[in-house]
C-alpha cells in the first residue's frame, strides 16, 4: 500500500468519526442555571396528604383518569413514583411523630441530567428555570431515565406508535410561561407550595429554620444537591428518612460524565499519529507485507483472469 | 456437507466450475453449488435447524408483536428500570464481544504481523455481526425506532454519550462494512471493488481503532450518569470507561476463539487448509492477547477500588456476587491461560476463552441489570416475552453468522482460476436464475446487487 492512500484513507475516516465529536467539546461546559429561575419550596411540615395537587395536575395536564380516585388514601401503601399517568405523586411516611408526606414530581434541576443524557437534545432548561422537553424528537433511548437522579421521567410504554417521555413541566407551557404558578401550588390548602424565585426561596427557606430551629433540620434539600435544583424541599425529619437520596452529593451529575468526555479530543489527536507510526515501523523491515494469505490468492485471481 | 463433499459434488470456491470452465451462478452461489433439492434435504437433516425453526415460529410472532402493541407488551414497562435485557444483554454485551475487529485489524494491517491473516477475517467479521445485532437489539428496544437518524440529521445533543456511541457505531459499522466487503467482491466477482477497499485498508484500520477505543469506553461511560444507581463495586467515576474499554479486548479476542472453535467443529468442511493448520497456533497467539488484557483488568479494577476505598462493600452480598463475577470471568481465565499457553493445551485455551466470554457478559449484565438500582427494594426480572425476543434475535445472528461463513471466503480461501476442481455431476441451473454458459470475459461484471432474502438464511446447512 502507497502512504498517500493510507492518507486518503485515513482523512476520509478521521472527517467522518471528528464530525460527530468536534462538536462536543462546547456541549460539556458548565451551566450555571438562570439567575431568574423560579422554583417551588415544598415545607414537608404542613403537608397533610390530601392529594389535591395530584388531581390539579392530572386535569391541567390533561392525563388520563386515575385508576383510584384522588380522594382515596389507599395509595399510601405502596411507595409510588411519577409515571407517564401522573406527574406527580405524594407518598406517606410513618414516622414516630406521625405521618409525614412527600410530593415528588420533577425537581427542575439547575444542570439537569436528564439534559445532558439525551442525545438528539430534547430537553431545554428554560430562562424561567422549568426543564421541558420536546417530545417530536424524543427516539425513546430512555438514556435521561437512567441519568435522572431523582427518578423522574416516566415513558409511555402503552404507546406503540409515539411512545415518549412523560414527566412534570412545571405547568410551562400554560402557567410559568405567563408568570402564573403551577397548578398544584395553587390548590394546596396547606400553603406547603411556595412558588418565587429561586433565590428568594432559599432566603425564606433558611429563615424558617432559623425561626422555629426544633421543627426543621437544618438543611434545604436541593439547595446544592447535584448542582442544586429548582424545586427545594424544608423536612421535620432527616430526608433519607422520607424517600431522598442523601448520597448524591453536590457535583451536577454531568461532573462524573467529564472525565470521559475529555478524553475523547486526546484520543481523536493522538491515536491517528500513534498507530501510524507503530504500522511504519512494523512493516519497514519486512517490505510491503500486501502478498500473503487473502491477498496472495487475489493477485493470481487477477492474473489469471487476465490470461 | 461431508456427505455431498465425499461423493464429489463440487463446493464453491472461486468464481469457475466445472475446471475454471464455466462461472458459477448466483442461485447456485447461494446453493453452496448443490442443487436445491440437495441443500433442503441437507438442511432439514440438521437437528439444530429444527431447534432454530422452534424458535423462529415462537419468537418472530412476539417480535412483530412488540412493533404492533408496542414496549408495553413485551417488556414490564418499568420507569424504574428503563432498559432490559434488549440493551443490558443485546447492546452491552454483544458490543465488548465484537471488539475482534479492530484488534485482528490492528495485528494484521498496522502492526504486519501477517501470520494472523488466516483468522482476520473471522475477526472482522465477528464484529461486523456484532456490532450489526447489537444495533438490532438497540431498535427493538428504541421506543421510536424509526426515528434512529434523529441524532444525525435532525437534532443533536452532543453533551450526551450516547450521541459520542450513536456516531462512532454508525462510522464503525461503514467501516467494518467496508473492511468485510472485500470478501464479498470476491465471491461476487468484482475485484474492482476488492481493489478499491484494500487501498484505503490502513485507513479504515487506523480509524477502526480510534472509534472502537472511544465507543467501547462510552458505553461505560454512560453508566456515569447514575452514580447513584449502579452499585458501586460495578461503578468508578474515573475508571468506568477504561474498564469497559480494556474487558472488551480479551472479551472480543476470546469470542474469536470461541467462534472459531465452533466452526472448526460444525463446519469443517468449510475451513480451508490454511486457516485448519493453523488454528492452534493462533488460538495460543490470541489467548496471549487476551491474558494480557484480562491482566490489565484485574488490575485497574482493583486500582479503581482502592481508589474510592470500596473494600467494605465486598463483605455484603452483593460483595459475593461480585467476586464471583471477577473470579469465574476473569482471575480462573486467566490462571487457566497462563497454565494452557506454557503447555499448548488448546483445549484448556478454547475453555477458558468460553469462560471470558461468560464473565465479559455477567458483567455488562450485572452493572445494566441486575446490580442496577441496587437501592430500591424491588428487583426487576424481565417479561418472558423479553427473554424470548432476545433468544429469538440471538438466534437470527446465528443464523446469519453461519450463512455468511458457508459461503463468503472467510474460513477459506478463494481460489484462483488456474486451480482445477473436479467437475459437477448434474448441477443444476435453477429456472431463475441467469444462465451463463460460456466464462465471462473480464470486464462484465454485474453488480448483481441482490440483497441476501430472508427466507435463505432459514434454510440452514447440516453439521457434518
Ligand atoms: S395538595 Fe398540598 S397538602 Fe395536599 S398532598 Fe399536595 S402538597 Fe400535600
Ligand atoms: S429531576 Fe430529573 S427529570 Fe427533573 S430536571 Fe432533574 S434530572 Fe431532569
Ligand atoms: S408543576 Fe404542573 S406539571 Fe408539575 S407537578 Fe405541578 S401541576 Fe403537574
Amino acid at each position: 500500500m502507497k502512504r498517500r492512500d493510507f492518507l486518503k484513507g485515513c482523512m476520509i475516516c478521521g472527517a467522518a468519526s471528528s464530525l460527530g465529536i468536534s462538536k462536543k467539546a462546547w456541549g460539556s461546559g458548565s451551566f450555571e442555571g438562570y439567575p431568574e429561575g423560579m422554583g417551588v419550596l415544598v415545607d414537608l411540615t404542613r403537608c397533610i396528604g390530601c392529594r389535591s395537587c395530584e388531581a390539579a395536575c392530572n386535569k391541567e395536564q390533561q392525563l388520563p383518569e386515575p385508576k383510584v380516585p384522588f380522594d382515596d388514601q389507599s395509595v399510601f401503601e405502596e411507595k409510588r413514583r411519577p409515571t407517564e399517568a401522573a406527574y406527580t405523586v405524594v407518598n406517606r411516611y410513618e414516622q414516630s411523630g406521625g405521618p409525614v408526606y412527600r410530593k415528588v414530581q420533577c425537581n427542575h434541576c439547575n444542570e439537569p441530567a436528564c439534559l445532558t443524557s439525551c442525545f438528539v437534545n430534547a430537553y431545554t432548561k428554560t430562562k424561567e428555570g422549568a426543564v421541558v422537553y420536546n417530545s417530536k424528537v424524543c427516539v425513546g433511548c430512555r438514556n435521561c431515565m437512567i441519568a435522572c437522579p431523582f427518578n423522574v421521567p416516566g415513558y409511555s410504554y402503552s404507546s406503540a406508535t409515539n411512545p415518549v417521555i412523560k414527566k412534570c413541566i412545571f405547568c410551562y407551557d400554560t402557567r410559568l410561561k405567563y408568570g402564573k404558578p403551577p397548578a398544584c401550588v395553587e390548590i394546596c390548602p396547606q400553603e406547603v407550595l411556595t412558588f418565587g424565585h429561586r433565590n428568594d426561596l432559599i432566603k425564606i427557606g433558611h429563615e424558617r429554620i432559623r425561626e422555629t430551629p426544633d421543627k426543621y433540620v437544618d438543611h434545604i434539600y436541593g439547595e446544592k444537591e447535584v448542582g442544586g435544583t429548582g424545586w427545594l424541599y424544608l423536612s421535620s425529619v432527616p430526608f433519607d428518612k422520607v424517600g431522598f437520596d442523601n448520597t448524591l452529593g453536590n457535583e451536577p451529575i454531568i461532573s462524573n460524565v467529564k472525565e470521559f468526555l475529555g478524553t475523547v479530543p486526546m484520543v481523536l489527536s493522538i491515536w491517528p499519529a500513534l498507530f501510524t507510526g507503530f504500522h511504519l515501523l512494523s512493516t519497514r523491515q519486512k517490505g510491503h507485507g500486501d502478498d500473503h494469505g487473502h491477498d496472495a490468492h487475489s493477485k493470481s485471481e487477477q492474473e489469471g483472469a487476465k490470461k | 456437507m461431508k456427505t455431498f463433499k465425499a461423493k464429489g459434488v463440487e463446493i464453491v470456491d472461486s468464481l469457475y466450475k466445472d475446471n475454471g470452465k464455466k462461472k458459477w451462478n448466483l442461485m447456485e452461489k447461494l446453493l453452496l453449488g448443490l442443487t436445491p433439492q440437495q441443500y433442503i434435504a441437507q438442511a432439514l437433516r440438521n437437528p439444530f435447524n429444527w431447534l432454530l425453526a422452534v424458535i423462529f415460529a415462537i419468537g418472530i410472532p412476539i417480535i412483530l408483536g412488540r412493533f404492533i402493541f408496542g414496549l408495553g407488551w413485551v417488556t414490564h414497562s418499568s420507569c424504574d428500570y428503563p432498559w432490559g435485557m434488549f440493551l443490558g444483554f443485546g447492546l452491552f454485551a454483544m458490543v465488548p464481544l465484537s471488539s475482534s475487529g479492530f484488534q485482528l485489524g490492528t495485528t494484521c494491517e498496522v502492526f504486519g504481523r501477517h501470520d494472523f491473516e488466516p483468522i482476520e477475517r473471522l475477526g472482522l467479521l465477528n464484529g461486523l455481526l456484532g456490532y450489526l445485532f447489537a444495533v438490532i437489539y438497540l431498535l427493538v428496544d428504541l421506543g421510536q425506532p424509526w426515528r434512529l437518524p434523529y441524532p444525525m440529521v435532525v437534532s443533536f445533543g452532543p453533551a450526551a454519550v450516547l450521541f459520542l456511541v450513536a456516531w462512532h457505531v454508525a462510522t464503525y459499522l461503514s467501516v467494518q462494512v467496508a473492511e468485510v466487503s472485500v470478501a464479498f467482491f470476491e465471491w461476487i466477482g468484482f475485484p474492482m471493488g476488492k481493489r478499491g477497499v484494500r487501498k484505503i485498508t490502513l485507513g479504515l484500520t487506523v480509524a477502526g481503532i480510534i472509534l472502537s477505543t472511544l465507543h467501547q469506553g462510552a458505553l461505560g461511560a454512560l453508566f456515569t450518569y447514575a452514580p447513584g444507581k449502579v452499585h458501586p463495586l460495578w461503578y468508578s467515576a474515573s475508571f468506568q470507561w477504561l474498564h469497559f474499554f480494556v474487558s472488551s479486548l480479551p472479551g472480543g479476542l476470546c469470542m474469536v476463539i470461541a467462534v472459531s472453535t465452533i466452526a472448526r467443529k460444525t463446519m469443517a468442511w468449510r475451513c480451508g487448509e490454511e486457516f485448519k493448520d493453523n488454528l492452534d497456533k493462533l488460538t495460543i497467539a490470541l489467548a496471549k492477547g487476551a491474558s494480557m488484557g484480562l491482566a490489565t483488568y484485574l488490575t485497574i479494577k482493583l486500582i479503581a477500588m482502592a481508589h474510592d476505598n470500596k473494600w467494605e462493600y465486598l463483605a455484603t452480598g452483593w460483595g459475593q456476587w461480585y467476586m464471583f463475577e471477577i473470579f469465574f470471568g476473569v482471575i480462573l481465565p486467566l490462571g487457566l491461560f497462563a497454565y494452557a499457553i506454557r503447555n499448548e493445551k488448546v483445549g484448556i485455551i478454547r475453555f477458558s476463552a468460553f469462560l471470558t466470554v461468560f464473565g465479559v457478559v455477567l458483567n455488562r449484565v450485572n452493572t445494566a441489570m441486575i446490580t442496577f438500582n441496587w437501592k430500591l427494594a424491588e428487583r426487576e426480572i424481565p417479561h418472558w416475552r423479553e427473554a424470548v425476543i432476545s433468544v429469538t434475535i440471538f438466534a437470527i445472528y446465528i443464523v446469519v453468522y453461519r450463512f455468511i461463513l458457508y459461503r463468503l471466503p472467510i474460513l477459506y480461501l478463494w481460489k484462483t482460476a488456474d486451480e482445477t476442481v473436479e467437475a459437477t455431476e448434474g448441477a443444476r441451473v435453477p429456472k431463475k436464475a441467469i444462465l451463463e454458459e460460456e466464462p465471462v470475459p473480464v470486464g462484465t461484471y454485474r453488480t448483481r446487487e441482490e440483497r441476501i432474502i430472508p427466507a435463505a438464511s432459514f434454510s440452514s446447512l447440516e453439521k457434518n
